[in-house]
């Protein structure tokens, strides 16, 4: 749909009888009334698409000079030194390794527990209990992430230890499971854990959405061939949800990449020059808490525009992850019809 | 392969409703049994206890007995997932899973039994493509997806589906209720066929459907909306039709009411 013209794709398709739909504008009187209302849905419109298009340039705007100043690879270097406004020398490998892997982790822990529970709620609870159990779990999703990352850091951290130890114990010669010491409360794992927590409600509430849909005739199909229940959402329930929970998940990884209180508050940052390690039992910094960790240092333009250039990776980031989510939606609507 | 269904002073009940009463009745092996009647008055209900798919339906329950030959259908130590797969069932939209290709749909049922062998499930579709006479029209495009045909070729893969698990008894819920006249007309000629190797009990509400295709046709009516179903009367075809003992069958055939 244009900004500018208002006029959608789906305004110059026929309809169902061959016929042109009426330009948007046609329908309208003329009077003060049609002119007024019209004129503050198109404001509105234009509004919506001019702040993200404001909020793009923005960055580029600001991070641009900072990174023509930089001398450090802004993708490769682990380097992260803008104390000298003069001598910048930034990259983005350790915080797009940290964001993406907490966020990917996150999602390998929220999709199949989210899964279970839509179809618990669906398909097996008694529906006395299937109502409240999904109340329950939208409630999840209105818990401010402070909380979480309050909850997370002074509650539940002590007790990861031991699932520390026994990673590291079982599979610590694989890089990604190396010890570094770090304590169980502060590491990437802990709060793939507590992302995790705050994504499962929208990856609960999008897959039982999608499974509740599932056509009768097919469940009856495979029942009719002899499936006992766990066959029958296996041959008609998850093939028809598939795509409904590919999205659900999409849209999960794009909230999970962009947290920054529960991060800030879990993940213990490491000092500048620390050693590469791929370990998930290590500190580290995302984008976001990286940004919200410094934001006291952001006083003059260059170096504000080395945090903003991280801004704007993480801008694409979930730019990239939401449009993967909508074209798999888009996928499934033609599915169904 | 083809068996007796003997049922015996058969009660269908949703919750407290009760939906049918006191159904007695023999369908023969390598015959077509049709059951009309009105709307209703119950007669898919009933189909469905024959494979226990009313139990699906929250709060569907029997009393009586249905015996498949000599193994009572509602034993308490007979699994409903044992009675489905020896009695087969086509509904009256066609339901091919829409996420499989037309190879795939066919051998639903055997992955569900655990055959895996590639050659052993190749085999078993082009037999039950072979036997629904879909065959010719979609062996160039076994990999495609089954919701891709057209309505009539979709109700002729769901009963490829249906025999590809080689069932007892094959039971159809209006499954030309939704096709236009020439797949109706191809559903019935395979219908012709399959009497040969199956039991076959088919619910329809085209009465010449059920005078061309059925050797035995049972009629169901109803008291009044909110009284159970029952089965007036069930006779050979022709008798039904042309000289029927009761006179709401007459009514019914003869179309003053329905």
């Amino acid at each position: 749909m244009s900004s500018v013209t208002g006029v959608s794709v789906t305004d110059e398709t026929p309809d169902s009888d061959g016929r042109d739909p009426l330009p948007g504008d046609n329908a309208s009187t003329g009077r003060l009334g049609d002119r007024l209302f019209g004129g503050a849905a198109r404001g509105a419109g234009i509004v919506v698409v001019a702040l993200v298009t404001l909020i793009g340039v923005f960055l580029l705007v600001q991070a641009v000079p900072s990174l023509a100043d930089n001398h450090e690879n802004f993708l490769t270097s682990q380097k992260w030194d803008v104390s000298d406004a003069d001598n910048l020398g930034f990259g983005i490998a350790r915080l797009l390794w940290v964001t993406v892997i907490s966020s990917v982790l996150a999602m390998l822990i929220a999709v199949p527990l989210g899964v279970c529970i839509a179809l618990f709620i669906t398909h097996y609870a008694p529906r006395v209990l299937a109502k409240p159990a999904a109340i329950l779990v939208d409630l999840l999703a209105a818990v401010p992430s402070i909380v979480y990352g309050l909850w997370g850091a002074i509650v539940v951290g002590q007790y990861f230890e031991p699932v520390q130890s026994f990673f590291i114990a079982a599979l610590g010669w694989i890089p990604l499971f190396e010890d570094t010491g770090a304590s169980a409360a502060s590491t990437i794992a802990f709060v793939s854990v507590v992302l995790a927590i705050m994504i499962l409600p929208i990856v609960t509430a999008l897959s039982r959405e999608v499974f509740a849909q599932t056509p009768t005739a097919h469940k009856e199909a495979a029942l009719a061939l002899g499936a006992t229940k766990w066959e029958m959402i296996r041959t008609a329930v998850l093939p028809f949800g598939r795509p409904g929970v590919i999205s659900a998940a999409m849209l999960g990884l794009g909230r999970a990449l962009g947290e920054t209180i529960a991060v800030m508050f879990i993940v213990s940052s490491l000092p500048d020059g620390a050693p590469w390690s791929w370990s998930i039992f290590n500190g580290g910094e995302t984008f976001a808490s990286k940004i919200a960790n410094n934001a006291g240092e952001f006083d003059s333009p260059s170096k504000t525009g080395a945090y903003i250039s991280a801004g704007l990776v993480l801008f694409v980031l979930t730019f990239v992850v939401n449009a993967i989510a909508r074209i798999v939606i888009e996928r499934r609507k033609a599915f169904t019809e | 392969m083809a068996k007796r269904i003997d049922v015996s002073d058969l009660n269908v009940y949703y919750g407290d409703f009760k939906a049918v009463e006191g159904v007695s009745m023999t369908v023969e092996p390598r015959s077509v049994t049709a059951f009309i009647g009105p709307s209703g008055c119950g007669k898919s209900t009933f189909l469905r206890t024959l494979n226990r798919m009313h139990e699906v339906i929250p709060g569907g329950r029997v009393e009586g007995k249905v015996m498949l030959d000599d193994q009572d259908l509602y034993a308490a130590d007979v699994d409903p997932v044992g009675v489905r797969r020896t009695v087969g069932m086509v509904f009256q939209r066609p339901n091919p899973f829409p996420t499989m290709s037309i190879r795939d749909n066919v051998v639903a049922g055997l992955r569900l039994n655990g055959v895996k062998s590639k050659k052993a499930l190749d085999e078993v579709a082009e037999k039950s493509l072979r036997g629904a006479n879909l065959w010719n029209e979609v062996k160039d495009r076994l990999d495609k997806p089954g919701a891709g045909l057209s309505g009539g070729q979709q109700q002729r893969l769901c009963i490829a589906r249906a025999i590809a698990v080689e069932p007892q008894v094959l039971l159809m819920d209006e499954p030309c209720s939704a096709l236009d006249p020439i797949s109706t007309l191809a559903i019935e000629d395979l219908i012709n066929q399959l009497k040969e190797t199956y039991t076959i009990v088919i619910v329809t509400h085209n009465m010449q459907q059920a005078a061309r295709v059925s050797d035995r046709t049972a009629f169901f009516n109803l008291a009044e909306t909110g009284k159970p179903g029952r089965l007036i009367e069930m006779d050979d075809t022709a008798t039904i039709f042309n000289n029927p003992n009761e006179k709401a069958t007459e009514d019914y055939i003869s179309g003053r009411f329905g």
